[in-house]
């Protein structure tokens, strides 16, 4: 992939006017619930008003009787699927999926799907709802992950076997999994520590927030095949699942993806989409379901909740000897809890010769755990980050140099396996260290913090497709939803391929059928692995104009360059020929050869870790135990930022919601296992007059693994807040929160105590 | 949510009349803020809402602050803030009644109702009660006036009787060197819901000393309070530490809170008296300039 090192960008790295912005802020963008079909019906789930019941009966009778309901549907419409996952299906149990979507024998959470009608009208559907007849019989529940792992727990399957352990247990538990990597062996390493620190910290379940509910259209043919609008962050994701869940072939199914407002994570898996088709089917017209906010923070996969121990031994001069970390964390009702990202990312900032990252995972009675920016890493590094500061109190150094004096960097071993290639950790570490927020003098009551995070990103697998005008113009098409400004790096890209203007190239999200297979947007691989993708179409582009005019010209194709969207003749060898542009090449594409359509399908390594550094200043009221931030800077290595305006985007979208979990946002049960707090009143996101300006400061280590030195940002930017605020809030008061989040309740108990 | 009936009379005494003529459960509809989220939810099903923003009267702020202001019912937080003169006598109630949610919620809610939903958490609400606001009721007997202490009776509840709502609340006539103020402690900066509230208002002689006193607490018992035994620690002193300090323990001696979702009982004590103290220094500050 050479040819770029060292080379001037033209577009690359500036900032443009996003294409598809005007149709967003006009109103005209299409969203998940603006489709509206001829004949289309409202679509309405009942739930699960018990956080663990059986289900000893649905008489769906009565709703089926009420004028204008034209479907109901209930467990028994879904397909069987097969107990357990089988070879192939990449862990993923569809029996699971299948009754997480819709409950069977048994109610598992309070929001759990029991039946959906579909009636001419949403009050119609509703009313429908009260008219079916469930009865439960309620069993015990487990809420809270230390509780479900405890021998006697309330069981939520019988078919869970703990894996990673020996020998394998004979018995189901609600212990899914045991993960454990280490280097070196920490325990051992301990007796050389001068210091140890070892501590618990607790957290709650916390949703991603996105702002745009889940939202489904389904319409089914005569000839069995499905049509779906949503959106989602991954429609061939979606195709997919729902092929799979209703027995029907992946290529009779069309996913249209809508545009996307929020997913962060919570929209990589499906809810509602097999709900709906299976309405659709019945009623014979289509079905459009919408969720509202209480559906979406019941029943939806917000980030798990978790309980971890860490311990870190260090010499008086700061050097880490051993670090261990236990990380227990909840699933929901069914295992898919990101307890593996969070065991290869806790100590990602630093070089250890002796580490252990293990921990369990356990299904709960609450709505699926699922993936949220950085899955799992932000925990376990609150967790880390927070012990680290602990020892640089104690020792009394500077956390700053302790950090940088054990960064990992270039060639430092990971405990999950590789060596690093060139990083940005020191260089991000650094930055901060320069930034003139350290000299502005603290008052009263005031305290600074940091932390550092770490992310391994992913690539995968993208097609794209690169269509040539007639005029010259392109349309790019790429497979990957769109959800923090994609489209715009992708259009930059291929203009600095192609050598045309930004404004000439027209970026596409295409849909299931119009597009080659791509993985879903998360793991911060689109600008990567897509944009690699898009990079080689461009340049498939490209190779083909050169053959051509080299046909023209009657020269090896070696004798063709590609400059500033004009192929040349490379040398005086190739003759007195005239550059053409690209327009002037499609103009002649029916004489030479048919359209211009440049190519790519792949699957990308080599996506470079991605790291981030936060600082920020807080002042706590000592009578109340309100946090105010004062100030906020954040450093991130992008690799190569091509579009610097939605790096810094990320940067700070990371960082407000890494403050939200920090200080208010958790999941509230009362002791009958229902969520209390099913709204923005009650879950406490931040709102604008919360935040400090968020700084944001790009830093540009280029990634070995890309032809631009991209490297993903979508997430780590979340990692470091939790910590960042926790260190500040110790400085500022002298205690140290250990429990998420650092609500004022808590922090005033907390002072208090101390007192 | 079902159907309902819905009125928009133009006169109090066509009101009054659907009001009392009620059926069923009947809702007078102010601002609608807190109305149209309990329809939506299902908390309210009301079978007639009755809207009270097309009586003139109702829209209407008349007055001054020597002889006492009158705000019409349907009066908006938006409307309220922009009073000068209103701001200028009463700035702890008009600081109370622009807390209230946004730009757009300030464009309809009332004082009126943020008292009626009778939420102890209510952030106007407490600061009328420290203002000594006199609620003018219209009935089917007639118009009668009623302390504003006295019309919340519950969460959720209110002594007005079938057929009767606010008309107006009248703001006392307001004395030299007064000065008022509300605090509430949220875990946001704004947008959310008091887990406790304190408000605080005071006239001072010319010495400096506190003549009268008026102390409220929100969301820290089923009402909201009046705290009388805060607003003694005040009457007779120079609104000193001393006193300051004896007023912080009386109003966390008055807290009846629950456990919930937003506060424990320890902490809703304890900020009480914190904001009390607060609110009084601003109220006392006010007084003196
Ligand atoms: C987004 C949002 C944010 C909010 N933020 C806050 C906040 O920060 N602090 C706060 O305290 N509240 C807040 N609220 C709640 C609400 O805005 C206030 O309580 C407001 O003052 C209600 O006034 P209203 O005129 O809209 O009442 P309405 O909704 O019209 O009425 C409320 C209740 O009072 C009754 N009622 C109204 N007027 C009269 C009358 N004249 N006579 C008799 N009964 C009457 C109604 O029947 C109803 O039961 C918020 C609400 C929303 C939606």
């Amino acid at each position: 992939m050479a040819g770029y090192e060292g080379k001037a960008f033209k577009w690359v790295g500036t900032r443009p006017v996003r294409p598809d912005g005007v149709d967003k802020v006009t109103g005209r963008a299409n969203y998940g619930a603006d489709q509206n079909l001829a004949g289309q019906l409202t679509g309405r789930i009942l739930r699960s008003p018990h956080a663990h019941a059986k289900i000893l009966s649905i008489d769906t009778s009565k709703a089926e009787k009420l004028p204008g309901v034209k479907a109901v549907i209930t467990g028994k419409d879904f397909p069987q699927m097969h107990r357990g996952v089988l070879p192939g299906d990449e862990g993923v149990n569809f029996h699971y999926l299948s009754s997480n979507i819709m409950a069977r024998d048994k109610a598992l959470y309070d929001g759990h799907a029991v039946a959906a009608v579909a009636a001419t009208s949403a009050a119609i559907a509703e009313e429908a709802l009260a008219l079916i007849d469930v009865k439960y019989e309620v069993l015990p529940h487990v809420i809270d992950v230390d509780d479900a792992l405890k021998p006697g727990a309330p069981l939520l399957h019988d078919d869970i076997f703990t894996t990673g352990v020996n020998p394998k247990p004979d018995k189901p538990s609600n212990t899914v999994q045991r993960v454990h990597m280490a280097l070196g062996d920490a325990n051992a390493a301990f007796k050389d520590a001068d210091i140890i620190v070892e501590r618990s910290f607790k957290s709650k379940t916390v949703h991603q927030g996105y702002i745009e509910p889940h939202a489904v259209v389904a319409e089914w043919c005569e000839d069995g095949q499905a049509r779906i609008w949503c959106s989602s962050q991954g429609h061939f994701m979606v195709r997919a699942l729902t092929a799979r869940l209703l027995n029907m072939e992946v290529a009779q199914v069309r996913v249209m993806p809508a545009e996307i407002g929020g997913g962060f994570g919570g929209k990589t898996i499906i809810f509602i989409e097999p709900t709906a088709v299976l309405l659709a089917r019945k009623a014979e017209r289509p079905v459009r379901i919408v969720m509202s906010r209480d559906e979406v923070f019941r029943a939806t996969g917000p980030a798990p909740g978790s309980s971890i121990d860490v311990k870190i031994g260090a010499k008086k001069n700061g050097m880490l000897v051993a670090a261990v970390g236990e990380f227990r964390f909840q699933a929901g009702a069914f295992p898919g809890s990101p307890l593996g990202p969070a065991c290869m990312a806790a100590f990602g900032p630093y070089a250890l010769a002796h580490v252990t990252s293990a921990g369990y995972e356990a299904v709960t009675n609450r709505p699926l755990c699922f993936s949220y920016r950085a899955p799992g890493a932000p925990l376990a590094s609150f967790a880390v980050e927070s012990v680290i500061d602990e020892i640089a109190q104690k020792l009394n150094i500077d956390p700053m140099e302790m950090r940088i004096m054990n960064g990992s960097k270039e060639g430092t071993q990971m405990v999950y396996g590789p060596k690093l290639k060139a990083v940005g950790n020191l260089e991000c570490l650094k930055a901060i260290k320069n930034h003139p927020i350290n000299k502005i003098p603290l008052g009263p009551n005031q305290g600074r913090g940091l932390a550092a995070g770490f992310w391994f990103n992913l690539g995968g697998q993208s097609s794209a497709v690169v269509n040539i005008a007639e005029d010259g113009t392109a349309t790019i098409m790429t497979g990957s939803p769109d959800i923090g400004g994609s489209r715009a790096s992708m259009a930059l890209m291929a203009a600095e391929v192609l050598g045309i203007d930004y404004s000439k190239v027209r970026p596409i999200v295409g849909d299931t059928s119009a597009v080659g297979f791509c993985e879903i947007t998360h793991g911060s691989r689109v600008t990567f692995a897509t944009g690699m993708a898009i990079i080689q179409a461009a340049e498939d582009v490209v190779l083909q104009c050169r053959q051509r005019v080299a046909a023209m010209w009657e020269v090896d194709v070696e004798a063709v360059v590609w400059e500033d969207g004009h192929a040349r003749p490379a040398g005086a060898n190739a003759g007195e020929q005239k550059p053409l542009s690209l327009a002037q090449i499609a103009a002649r594409a029916a004489r030479t050869g048919g359209p211009l359509v440049g190519k790519a399908a792949i699957n990308a390594g080599g996506a470079g870790p991605a790291f981030a550094v936060h600082i920020c200043d807080v002042e706590v009221d000592p009578e109340t135990g309100g946090v105010k931030i004062l100030r906020y800077v954040a450093s991130q290595d992008a690799g190569k930022a091509i579009h610097p305006s939605y790096v810094e985007g990320q940067i700070q979208g990371g960082a407000v919601q890494g403050i939200g979990w920090a200080l208010n946002e958790e999941y509230i049960y009362g002791a009958d296992g229902r969520l209390q707090n099913s709204g923005f009143l009650d879950y406490r996101i931040p709102v604008a007059s919360d935040l400090p300006m968020i700084e944001p400061i790009i830093l540009e280590i280029p990634n070995p693994g890309h032809p631009f030195g991209v490297r993903g940002v979508g997430e780590v930017g979340i990692v470091p807040p939790l910590a960042a605020l926790a260190n500040a809030i110790s400085r500022a008061t002298g205690v140290r929160m250990m429990d998420l989040p650092m609500t004022p309740p808590k922090i005033l108990a907390a002072i208090d105590a101390k007192k | 949510m079902s159907g309902f009936q819905y009125e928009a009379p133009a006169t109090v005494e066509a009101a009054v009349g659907f009001l009392a003529g009620a059926k069923g459960n009947a809702r007078v509809l102010a601002g609608g803020t807190d109305l149209l989220v309990q329809l939506r939810t299902g908390a309210a099903n009301p079978d007639l809402v009755v809207d009270i923003k097309r009586i003139g009267e109702l829209r209407q702020i008349s007055g001054n602050a020597a002889s006492g202001f009158v705000i019409g019912a349907a009066v908006t937080g938006a409307e309220i803030g922009e009073h000068k003169e209103l701001a200028k006598a009463w700035p702890g109630f008009v600081e109370a009644m622009e807390l209230i949610g946004s730009t757009q919620i300030q464009g309809r809610a009332t004082p009126g109702g943020n008292l009626c939903n009778a939420s102890p958490a209510g952030d106007c609400t407490p600061a009328m009660f420290a203002a000594g606001v006199v609620c003018v009721i219209a009935g089917p007997n007639g118009r009668r006036e009623a302390p504003v202490e006295q019309i919340p009776t519950g969460p959720g509840k209110t002594s007005l009787a079938k057929g009767e709502f606010i008309v107006a609340i009248k703001l006392p006539a307001r004395a030299k060197n007064s000065g008022d103020a509300y605090l509430r402690m949220i875990p946001r900066t704004e947008m959310d819901i008091a887990i406790v509230g304190a408000g605080v208002n005071l006239t001072l002689d010319a010495s400096g000393a506190c003549t009268a006193a008026r102390v409220s607490l929100g969301a820290v018992a089923p009402t909201v309070l009046l705290v009388d035994a805060a607003a003694k620690a005040l009457i007779g002193s120079k609104v000193d530490d001393a006193a300051l300090a004896r007023l912080a323990a009386a109003a966390s001696a008055a807290c009846k809170p629950i456990d919930d979702k937003r506060g424990t009982i320890e902490y809703r004590t304890k900020v009480a008296g914190v904001l009390a103290r607060r609110a009084a220094v601003i109220a006392r500050d006010r007084a003196r300039s």
